[in-house]
C-alpha cells in the first residue's frame, strides 16, 4: 500500500460512504475525516501498518466539494497485468502531476507539512542540524526558543554560527542563517529561556508539533508538561558523542518523557569525598565542591570540608579559622597555610584514625615545603601575562606559568605552583569576586584551581593524576559532541515530525543511533513504550513522601523535593483547601510574609499541621501539573543514602543510591567489607552478566517478533524481565550530564578512569 | 612511507619557522608552499619549471632557505625535506585555537585523531544533497582538505535538497554545482582547505588519487564507481574509497578500506585488541551471486543493483526516471531473478516502484546517509571505532540503519569474515 495509490473523482452519497468505512474496523471515521480536514486532496502517506481486508480495497476520502469523494486503491492488491494496465492508462491521461502520486518526494510540498506550525526547543548541536533540515524539507513556519548565546566551542558543530557571531543569541543567528538559502519561509526567534512564564499552555497551544534539542533535563521536564496540558505532540532527542536517540511522545498514544526513569546526576557519599577518594572524579569533587567553595564561594553556605577533622579535634572554631585570610597576611603566606592545612595537616588527622586505613592504601600528607622551594616560590608567576584584568574570564595562572597545553599531564610541583598562582591571581585580580564565586567551566582560572587541587590530592591518595583538559571534562560534566550524530538524529526527528504531522499513529518509532553494531544495526528503531498507569506526570497516581515531620522544614520539602526532583518553577502547595505555599508575581506583601515564615517551620507545626497521612497538593501553574504526595512520618533516616532526609516514593527515578558498587556506603568509622582492588574485578564481571542478559533478551525477542519492529523487552524498562539486572546495568552506565547539550547513554570518563586504574 | 611526486602534483607540506606554528595551511600547491616561503623567510624564491629550492636545516627544524639550485644536486635534499617536514608533523601538537574549537570532539576520539583528521585530504564528486550533507560534516570535523568536483549545472533538484547552494539565480548562474559547493563550505570553517577541481571523471589517471586519502564518489554510472575503484586499490598507499546513492527515502553507502587494521576496543573495560579486515572492491561487492545471500539480506541491496543494471542498459544518466520507466524495470528485475536463481519476490514490487519513482532526495534521509557516511570516514581516517563492512542501508518505511557485509569471494571467507561481524554484534549497548 505504501508505494503506489491511485486517486480517482467519483460522485459517491455520504450514507454509502460511513457504511464502506465502517467495514474497516482498524480506522474510525473520525479519524478518516480529520485528514480531510486539511485541504488537500492527497491521501496521506501511510505505510504498511494497515492491511485491508480484500473484500474492500477502497479507502474513502472526502475532498473540499462535499459529494465529490475520492476513491483510493490500494494497487498492490491488484493482479499484476491489471495494474501495469494502470500505470499505463495512467501515463496516457497524466491528469494528475507525478509528484502528487508518490510518497517522500512529493512530501517537500504536502500540505500537512506546508501548513504546519512547528516550535524548536533549543538551538544548539542538535537544533542547527534541525532547523536546517526542516526548511529543506518544506517546513514553513518554525518557531525556536533558546536563551543560550554563542561560544568558540559550539562552532564544531553548530555550523550555522561562525566566529564572528560568537556572543550573539543562538536563537536569532541560526535563523538569519536558514533564511539566507530558505528566504521565503516564516522562522520566529525567541531569545529567551523555555520557562519563562511567556511561554505558557496557550503558547504551546498553537503549534502542531513541539521538537526538542536541550540540554537538560529540567527543561525536558517542562517542555513535556507543556505539551502534556496543551495536548501537543512532542518529540525528544538527545546525542552524547556517536550515541543518539530520538522519541515520540502524544498523550494519550505513547509514553510521556517522564513515564520511565530517567538517570539523575551522580551522587557520592560524602565519605568517600571527604576522607577515603578512591578515583580522581572524587577528588575533582572535593576540589570542586568543597575546597572551591569555601575559599571563594559564599563562606555561610554548609561546607563538610572539614568535617572529619573537626571529629577529631573537636575545636571548630579553630579549624573556621583557618580559611580566613588575616588581614595581614600576604598572599603566598596564607596559600601555604591553606595547602598544609589541607593537603598536609588534614591528611594526618585522618591517618589517626588506624581503622579506616586497615583495608587501604594510606595516604601521604603533602606539605608545601616538600614540593615547592622558597626560592621556586618566589619566582612563581614571575614573568606577569596573566591576561588583562578587564576580562576576569581570560586571566590564566598556566599563562602567567608558561604551561601551554592543556592536555599535558602536570607534575606534583606544576600542580602546587598552579595552585599556588592561582590563589594568587584571584586574589589580586578578582578579589571583588571573592565569597560569592561558583564553579563555571568556562572560568579558566577557577578550572587550573581545581585541577591542581583534585590532582596533589590525587597525588596523596596514589590516585593517577590527570591534565587539565580532562579535569575540565569531568568538572564540567561537560558532554562530548560531534556533528555527525547531530545531523543524523535532527533527520530522525524530521522523519517522525511528518509522521506525527500526518497522524500516522502505527509508525511511531523510537530510534537510536547506536556506535557498535547491534543485531546488524547500527540505527535502531523501537516501537514506542505505552504509557506508564503509575506515572505521575501524565496520570493522577500520587507519591508517597517519606519524612520525618518533626524536623523537616516546609522549606527542605520545597527546594528538596519540589524544585529539585518535581524539577517546578513556580509551585503552589496546598493542604486540602488551605494554601501553604505559592510563588508568583501578583502576590501581596503580607500573603509573603506569610509565606516565608511558613517555610521555616517544621511540617507539623504549620497552621494546617502536616503529619503522617496527610495528602499534599502541588500545583505548577506554568506547567499546568498537579501531583498529590500522601505523607508518611518516618523517624530515622540514613545520612549516607539519604542525605536529603526524606525518600520520594512512586517517583519514576534511578534511586539515587550510590552508583559505584566499589563505593558501597562504609559502615562507621570506615571499615570496609573487602579492599577496593578486590572489587573491581567483581564489579566487572557483574556487569558483563548484564551485558550477557540483555544480549540474550534481544535474541529472543527478535527470533520470536521479527526484530525490532516488534517490541523489544530489553528496552522497555516497565515490562522488563531482567528489571533488576537492568536495574544494576542503568545505574552503571547511565549518567545525565546536565550541563551543556542533549541526553546521554554512556559514562565515557567514568569507563575510562576505572580502565586506567585497572591498568594501573 | 612517505609518498610524494616531486613535480606538479599538489602534495601536503606544513611549514614551520618555530615549530609550533604553521605557516602555510595543510594543502597547498608547490607554488603556495614557494610563496610562503618567500614569505617567511624573505627571500625572493622564484619557481622555474625543475628548479627546487634549497633549504637548510638544522635539529630543530628548518633554519633558512639558502637560494636556489637545479633539480640533480638537490632532489636528495628535497626527499629529506619532506621527510623531516612531515616527522615533525606527526609530533606536532594541536594549537590553542584547534583546541577550543574542537574540544567537545576531541572528548570524543582524541587529540591524537584530531591530528590525523587534520592531515588528511579528501576527494569528493557528485554534489547532490547527501553529499552536501557529508562535506559540511567533515568540514566542521577539521580535516585537512575537501576537493570538489562536479561541472554540472545547478538544478531544481540540486536546490530544494543542498543547502550550500543559495536560491538567488544571480548568484549561481554561470557558476558549477561544485564552485557553489566549495564557496559556502569554506565558511564552515576557516582552517579547512577547500578547492574546486575541474576535469572529467573518467579520464582522471592513477596518480591523481594519490594525493587523497578518502575518495568519496556519487550520483556517477556504476562502471564509473568500478574504474575509480580500480584506481584507487592499485595505488602503493591506501585511499578509502566511499559510494554514496540516495533515492526517495532510502540510502546506501559502499566501503572499501582494502585491508583495514586497526585497534578494536575490547568488551566492556578489556584490553584493546588489533583487528584486521579484508573488503572487496566495489565490483566484487556487486556482482555477489543472491542465491548465496541470506534472505535475510536487506532488500535495498537487491533493489539498487537492479536500478543499477537498468541504467546501464538504457544508458540513463543516473537518478532521470520517471513513472513510465516502472513497467521496465519491474521486467528487468524479473530476467535478472531469473538468472540469479531466486524467486521474484526477493525483490518486493512496492520497493522497486518507490526508488524508480521517488528519485529525488529526502532531505531526513541525506541527513542521515550524510551523517553515517562522515562518521565512516572519520573512523577510517583515525583509525579509531569500528568500520562498517561494507554496505550500509536506510530506508525510512522501517526506521532502520542497518550493515550488510556482502562480497563475491568464496564463502570459507565470508564465513571468516562474518565471524569477526558478529564479535561486533555481540558489543551490545545498553
Amino acid at each position: 500500500f505504501h508505494s503506489c495509490l491511485l486517486f480517482l473523482s467519483f460522485p459517491f452519497s455520504l450514507p454509502r460512504i460511513r457504511k464502506l468505512v465502517l467495514v474497516h474496523q482498524r480506522f474510525s471515521l473520525e479519524d478518516r475525516l480529520f485528514i480531510s480536514l486539511v485541504p488537500c486532496s492527497i491521501l496521506q502517506y501511510h505505510s504498511h501498518s494497515f492491511t485491508f481486508p480484500l473484500f474492500a480495497p477502497f479507502l474513502l476520502l472526502p475532498t473540499t466539494t462535499i459529494f465529490h469523494w475520492q476513491i483510493v486503491i490500494d494497487l498492490q492488491l491488484l493482479p499484476r497485468s491489471f495494474r501495469l494496465a494502470l500505470y499505463f492508462a495512467y501515463f496516457i491521461c497524466r491528469s494528475i502531476p507525478v509528484s502528487a502520486l508518490f510518497p517522500m518526494a512529493s512530501l517537500q510540498q504536502s500540505p500537512a507539512i506546508k501548513g504546519a506550525k512547528v516550535l524548536m526547543v533549543g538551538a544548539g548541536g542538535i537544533g542547527c542540524e534541525l532547523l536546517k533540515t526542516l526548511a529543506l524539507s518544506g517546513f514553513e513556519d518554525i518557531h525556536i526558543i533558546d536563551m543560550d548565546t554563542i561560544e568558540v566551542s559550539n562552532l564544531n558543530r553548530q555550523f550555522l554560527f561562525r566566529q564572528k557571531h560568537v556572543g550573539q543569541s543562538k536563537a536569532k543567528v541560526a535563523r538569519d542563517a536558514v533564511l539566507r538559502f530558505r528566504p521565503h519561509i516564516s522562522i520566529t526567534s525567541h531569545h529567551a529561556n523555555v520557562k519563562d512564564s511567556s511561554f505558557n499552555v496557550d503558547f504551546f497551544k498553537q503549534f502542531n508539533v513541539v521538537l526538542n534539542g536541550l540540554d537538560n533535563l529540567d527543561a525536558r521536564r517542562h517542555v513535556n508538561r507543556l505539551c502534556l496540558a496543551a495536548e501537543v505532540p512532542l518529540v525528544e532527542s538527545g546525542t552524547t558523542g556517536f550515541l543518539g536517540q530520538v522519541s515520540v511522545h502524544v498523550k494519550g498514544r505513547t509514553d510521556c518523557y517522564e513515564c520511565n526513569p530517567k538517570p539523575s546526576p551522580k551522587t557520592y557519599p560524602v565519605c568517600t569525598i571527604t576522607s577515603t577518594p578512591s578515583k580522581f572524579v572524587h577528588c575533582i569533587v572535593w576540589a570542586k565542591e568543597l575546597l572551591f567553595a569555601k575559599l571563594f564561594g559564599d563562606k555561610n553556605q554548609d561546607n563538610d570540608l572539614n568535617v572529619r577533622s573537626n571529629d577529631s579535634t573537636g575545636s571548630s572554631e579553630q579549624t573556621e579559622d583557618v580559611f580566613e585570610r588575616k588581614a595581614d597576611e600576604s598572599v603566598e603566606h596564607y596559600g601555604r597555610r591553606i595547602y598544609d592545612h589541607v593537603f598536609g595537616y588534614n591528611i594526618e588527622q585522618a591517618l589517626s584514625n588506624e581503622e579506616t586505613w586497615k583495608n587501604r592504601n594510606k595516604p601521604r600528607p603533602i606539605y608545601s615545603s616538600d614540593v615547592i622551594s622558597a626560592e621556586l616560590m618566589q619566582q612563581n608567576g614571575s614573568s606577569n601575562k596573566a591576561g588583562s584584568a578587564d576580562d576576569p574570564l581570560s586571566v590564566s595562572a598556566m599563562a602567567s606559568l608558561g604551561l601551554k597545553n592543556p592536555q599535558d599531564l602536570w607534575s606534583l610541583t606544576d600542580n602546587s605552583r598552579v595552585f599556588f598562582e592561582a590563589l594568587k591571581l584571584f586574589f589580586g585580580k578578582r578579589e571583588k569576586e571573592i565569597g560569592s564565586l561558583g564553579f563555571d567551566k568556562d572560568d579558566q582560572l577557577a578550572v587550573e584551581f581545581v585541577t591542581a587541587a583534585a590532582n596533589i590530592r590525587a597525588a596523596s591518595f596514589g590516585i593517577p593524576l590527570h591534565s587539565l583538559f580532562e579535569a575540565k571534562g569531568i568538572a564540567g560534566n561537560i558532554v562530548h559532541a560531534v556533528a555527525t550524530t547531530n545531523a543524523i538524529v535532527a533527520g530522525l526527528i524530521v522523519i517522525e515530525a511528518i509522521k506525527v504531522l500526518q497522524k500516522d499513529f502505527d509508525s511511531y518509532r523510537m530510534s537510536y543511533c547506536l556506535e557498535h553494531v547491534t543485531q546488524k544495526m547500527l540505527i535502531m528503531p523501537v516501537q514506542p513504550f505505552e504509557p506508564n498507569k503509575s506515572c505521575c506526570v501524565c496520570s493522577e497516581t500520587p507519591l508517597t513522601l517519606e519524612i520525618n515531620t518533626n524536623h523537616s522544614k516546609l522549606r527542605d520539602f520545597v527546594e528538596k523535593i519540589v524544585k529539585a526532583k518535581l524539577s517546578m518553577t513556580s509551585p503552589l502547595i496546598m493542604h486540602g483547601s488551605s494554601l501553604l505555599y505559592e510563588v508568583g508575581d501578583d502576590l501581596d506583601e503580607a500573603m509573603i510574609a506569610n509565606y516565608s515564615a511558613n517555610l521555616e517551620k517544621v511540617l507539623s507545626s504549620l497552621p494546617s499541621p502536616v503529619t503522617s497521612g496527610t495528602m499534599l497538593t502541588v500545583e505548577d501553574l506554568l506547567q499546568e501539573f498537579t501531583c498529590n504526595i500522601n505523607i508518611k512520618h518516618r523517624e530515622e533516616f540514613d545520612e549516607e543514602n539519604e542525605p536529603d532526609g526524606m525518600v520520594l516514593l512512586g517517583w519514576t527515578q534511578v534511586p539515587t543510591k550510590p552508583k559505584d558498587d566499589d563505593d558501597k556506603p562504609h559502615t562507621g568509622n570506615g571499615v570496609s567489607t573487602s579492599k577496593t582492588s578486590e572489587t573491581e574485578p567483581a564489579v566487572a564481571q557483574a556487569d558483563a552478566g548484564v551485558v550477557k542478559i540483555n544480549v540474550e533478551a534481544i535474541d529472543a525477542s527478535g527470533k520470536k517478533r521479527k526484530g525490532p519492529d516488534s517490541k523489544d523487552i530489553s528496552l522497555d524498562p516497565p515490562s522488563n524481565v531482567a528489571d533488576e539486572a537492568t536495574a544494576a546495568n542503568h545505574k552503571k552506565v547511565q549518567q545525565i550530564d546536565e550541563d551543556e547539550e542533549d541526553l546521554v547513554v554512556l559514562d565515557q570518563w567514568d569507563i575510562d578512569t576505572n580502565k586506567k586504574q585497572k591498568l594501573r | 612511507k612517505p609518498s610524494f611526486g616531486l613535480y606538479g602534483t599538489r602534495k601536503t607540506f606544513l611549514f614551520s619557522s618555530d615549530s609550533s606554528k604553521p605557516i602555510l595551511p595543510c594543502s597547498s600547491t608547490l607554488s603556495e608552499v614557494g610563496a610562503g616561503l618567500q614569505r617567511e623567510f624573505g627571500f625572493p624564491v622564484v619557481w622555474f619549471g625543475r628548479c627546487v629550492i634549497q633549504v637548510q636545516f638544522t635539529d630543530s627544524g628548518i633554519s633558512r632557505v639558502l637560494g636556489f639550485s637545479s633539480l640533480l644536486l638537490n632532489c636528495l635534499l628535497i626527499v629529506n625535506l619532506v621527510t623531516r617536514v612531515r616527522l615533525e608533523m606527526e609530533g606536532e601538537q594541536l594549537t590553542e585555537q584547534e583546541t577550543a574549537l574542537y574540544d567537545r570532539q576531541i572528548r570524543v576520539w582524541g587529540a591524537d585523531a584530531q591530528r590525523r583528521l587534520s592531515k588528511s585530504h579528501i576527494f569528493v564528486y557528485g554534489m547532490k544533497g547527501t553529499v552536501a550533507e557529508f562535506c559540511k560534516n567533515i568540514v566542521l570535523a577539521g580535516v585537512g582538505s575537501v576537493t570538489l568536483m562536479d561541472d554540472r549545472a545547478v538544478t531544481n533538484e540540486a536546490l530544494a535538497s543542498n543547502f550550500l547552494i543559495p536560491p538567488e539565480e544571480k548568484v549561481y548562474s554561470g557558476k558549477t554545482l561544485a564552485e557553489l559547493c566549495c564557496d559556502s563550505l569554506k565558511e564552515f570553517n576557516p582552517m579547512v582547505h577547500v578547492s574546486v577541481e575541474k576535469a572529467e571523471l573518467v579520464t582522471l589517471g592513477q596518480q591523481f588519487f594519490e594525493k587523497f586519502d578518502v575518495v568519496v564518489i556519487s550520483s556517477c554510472p556504476p562502471a564509473t564507481k568500478i574504474l575509480i575503484n580500480e584506481k584507487c586499490r592499485k595505488l602503493s598507499k591506501r585511499v578509502a574509497f566511499y559510494t554514496v546513492e540516495c533515492r526517495d527515502s532510502c540510502g546506501e553507502i559502499f566501503v572499501d578500506l582494502q585491508n583495514y587494521k586497526y585497534m578494536k576496543k575490547g568488551k566492556a573495560d578489556g584490553p584493546a585488541s588489533e583487528c584486521e579486515l579484508r573488503y572487496s572492491s566495489f565490483q566484487e561487492a556487486t556482482s555477489a551471486p543472491w542465491g548465496r545471500l541470506q534472505r535475510r539480506t536487506s532488500k535495498l541491496y537487491f533493489a539498487m543493483r537492479v536500478i543499477e543494471s537498468f541504467e546501464e542498459a538504457n544508458g540513463r544518466n543516473p537518478g532521470v526516471f520517471s513513472v513510465e520507466d516502472v513497467p521496465a524495470v519491474l521486467q528487468l528485475k524479473r530476467k535478472l531473478c531469473e538468472a540469479q536463481s531466486v524467486s521474484e519476490s526477493f525483490v518486493p514490487d512496492t520497493l522497486l516502484e518507490r526508488l524508480v519513482i521517488g528519485s529525488i532526495e529526502f532531505p531526513p534521509v541525506c541527513a542521515i546517509i550524510g551523517g553515517i557516511l562522515g562518521q565512516e570516514v572519520i573512523k577510517a581516517i583515525s583509525g579509531k571505532g569500528d568500520p562498517v563492512k561494507n554496505f550500509f542501508y536506510f530506508d525510512v518505511v522501517d526506521g532502520k540503519g542497518v550493515i550488510e557485509d556482502i562480497s563475491s569471494r568464496a564463502p570459507e571467507a565470508d564465513s571468516a569474515s562474518s565471524k569477526s561481524a558478529n564479535i561486533i554484534t555481540q558489543v551490545v549497548l545498553e
